[in-house]
């Protein structure tokens, strides 16, 4: 292809006029090795579409329902924020259950020193009782 | 349709929907999930397919909407700045450093382009489809393809030459 005929095709190329067979004219040129200066970076350009045509979808292709990593990743949170949940909630029990038996063996001991004070007090009255007996027996 | 029927169908065109998928997504590991679960799900409407005329256009449409809306979420959003570091894989083209660095050049350039221009310079430049298909891809008109298309050919040319010019490379 005469130089002059790809100048005019790369004009239309830029201005998105080229058909895919002018293009396919255009890929054809510029692989070849001896490019003009002046038109090198249509080479890069070309080059670098061929070259992104090799890549491809190497992986097999699942059909079958998988569960992707994403979704494992969100019921293992979900189970843990649930696990965390419960976890707080028998952690908040069992602190009350403590608290709770804090309080009634502080309640239990007051009422323990409030009867040994009564049985003196009793003590003491009896013996009011007995001064009592004495005088009326006077 | 059986699977093997399934899989005879969209083994023309499951690499250009992965490279569409990269080409949005930028990572390769996004865009394979993605050619995943979008055969997946053209798998599950197999019993529509038959209905569509052009299936490799309707794949390439939905591989297109598909990519927006990964793009929308966060999670993509977070990924773009892991996918900085992306290597081209070694080509033929590698006989001079200069030349490849240019032809690796062009990949960047096309990465900073819009997204609208980056999805038709693909449909167009690298896999080659003609205006009529690329306008029901994109659903657009056929001027605004062509702009679109120019502007991007446009705007690559000249960062390459402004490159070549202050001989950075």
């Amino acid at each position: 292809m005469e130089l002059a005929n790809i100048e005019k095709l790369v004009e239309k190329y830029l201005n998105a006029e080229t058909t895919l067979q002018d293009e396919k004219t255009l890929r054809k040129y510029f692989k070849e090795s001896n490019v003009s200066p002046h038109l090198q970076e249509y080479a890069y350009m070309f080059g670098y579409f061929s070259n992104t045509m090799d890549e491809t979808f190497a992986q097999t292709i699942e059909l079958e329902f998988k569960k992707s990593k994403k979704s494992t990743v969100k019921w293992l949170s979900i189970a843990a924020s649930i696990l965390l949940l419960f976890g707080i909630f028998i952690g908040d029990q069992a602190y009350k259950r403590h608290q709770a038996k804090k309080q009634f063996e502080q309640i239990s001991k007051g009422l323990r020193l409030l009867s040994l004070n009564l049985k003196k007090g009793e003590v003491a009255v009896s013996s009011l009782y007995v001064f009592q007996n004495t005088q009326k027996n006077k | 349709m059986n699977q093997s029927d399934f899989l005879k169908m969209v083994l023309p065109f499951k690499d250009k929907v992965f490279r569409l998928a990269k080409r949005l997504l930028i990572s390769r590991e996004e865009a394979e999930d993605a050619t995943q679960e979008l055969l997946f799900k053209l798998w599950k409407t197999k019993e529509k397919i038959s209905d569509y005329n052009n299936i490799e256009a309707f794949a390439m449409t939905m591989t297109k909407n598909y990519c927006y809306d990964r793009l929308k979420s966060k999670q993509a959003s977070n990924l773009k700045l892991v996918h900085t570091n992306y290597k081209e894989k070694e080509t033929p083209l590698d006989k001079k450093v200069e030349d490849r660095d240019s032809v690796n050049l062009v990949h960047t350039l096309i990465e900073s382009l819009p997204l609208q221009q980056k999805i038709i310079i693909q449909l167009r430049d690298i896999e080659q489809y003609d205006f009529d298909e690329i306008c029901k891809m994109v659903a657009m008109k056929p001027v605004a393809v062509r702009v679109a298309l120019s502007r991007a050919r446009k705007t690559i040319r000249e960062a390459l030459i402004k490159k070549h010019n202050y001989g950075v490379s």
